[in-house]
């Protein structure tokens, strides 16, 4: 049999985008906003995440799907706070994708949520390059990270709507230049919102709240 | 690790394509993958090896055309390479106002079956 060469073309994480589309049309159906909430492992997701759901859980239903390698130390920290958690445990997967998602959606009852967050993998690398249906995604990292990583992870910061700045309580210890950082982003992503937060202060907080519940009033559109 | 599901992917795709030709074996894919995705050639062959057993992809050879890193100023509207030692700065104008534009491709150009 003779060889045949087949024009392809095909993008590898196409099938994955398409799921993606179908989780944002099932939520967009229930009037759900999702956000995709990225970092490296330890940047503060968990607290943060907390922290806003303390402070929005009286006006809105709140549920938040918690990507790990394996366990489920943080969605024990949410349900001990009386927050829905659903684990997803990628066993050694270091990113979450869209039909992970989609078979957590499919569990929720979705008609009294309002918002999803989604603690990603902790993972800089790949986690941005998939999909997940989310309506906004969101980077923090954590100012003893270094102000450096957007040049090494660049396509992260590419790809956020918001970039917080986590632990800035810690400022004076480090070399991280919180002044000049908004441009390194804006330079990269000009539409990208930067939020210098801490969540043990609660610095900064009020102007991530605005952003989201700005974001949560556009449901729909 | 993020390359077990980016060949989970390939090879779903490289199959869908081969069942639709009536393939019998998949001789090679030509795929083309940026810098900036972040897949190793090393792992990808590897997982391969390993997810295409007993499939028409087993023994199939993965060809890699690389696509480096490419910079947009958006003031200067000038392209540029990505430095070896990433530097997001317009080598004109010396500003931070930089664009992606190329080295995020991750897709199967074309394929060889039998």
């Amino acid at each position: 049999m003779s060889a045949l060469k087949i024009n392809v073309k095909e993008n590898i994480l196409g099938a994955n985008s398409k799921q993606a589309e179908l989780n944002r049309a099932l939520l967009d159906r229930f009037g759900v906003r999702m956000i995709n909430v990225m970092s490296s492992s330890g940047a503060g997701k968990t607290s943060l995440i907390l922290r806003t759901v303390d402070r929005l859980k009286g006006q809105y239903g709140i549920a938040v799907i918690e990507g790990d390698v394996a366990c489920s130390i943080d969605a024990g920290k949410y349900t001990a706070q009386n927050v829905t958690a659903i684990q997803i445990n990628t066993a050694g997967g270091c990113h979450l994708d869209a039909p992970m998602v989609r078979k957590v959606l499919d569990t929720l009852d979705l008609g009294p949520i309002d918002l999803i967050f989604i603690e990603n993998v902790g993972n800089l690398v790949c986690t941005a390059d998939f999909d997940l249906g989310a309506h906004k995604d969101v980077v923090i990292l954590s100012v003893p990270e270094g102000d450096d990583k957007p040049r090494k992870y660049p396509v992260m910061f590419c790809e956020a709507d918001a970039v917080l700045v986590s632990k800035i309580d810690v400022v004076p210890y480090f070399d991280f230049k919180l002044d000049a950082f908004p441009g390194i982003i804006n330079g990269l992503n000009p539409s990208a919102r930067v939020f210098p937060v801490s969540a043990k202060t609660g610095e900064g907080l009020d102007g991530w709240f605005a952003w989201l519940e700005e974001s949560l009033a556009a449901k729909g559109t | 690790m993020h390359e077990q599901s980016i060949v989970e992917a390939l090879l779903t795709l490289a199959l869908e394509n081969a069942g639709k030709a009536n393939a019998r074996r998949i001789v090679s894919i030509n795929l083309v993958v940026g810098d900036y995705t972040g897949v190793v050639e090393d792992a990808v062959n590897l997982y391969f090896g390993f997810l295409s057993k007993n499939t028409l992809a087993a023994g199939a050879k993965i060809n890699y055309t690389h696509v480096p890193g490419q910079l947009r100023c958006r003031d200067c509207d000038i392209l540029f390479p990505l430095p070896p030692r990433p530097v997001y700065r317009c080598p004109k104008c010396k500003g931070g106002r930089v664009e992606i534009v190329g080295g995020r491709e991750l897709y199967i150009d074309d394929m060889e079956v039998e």
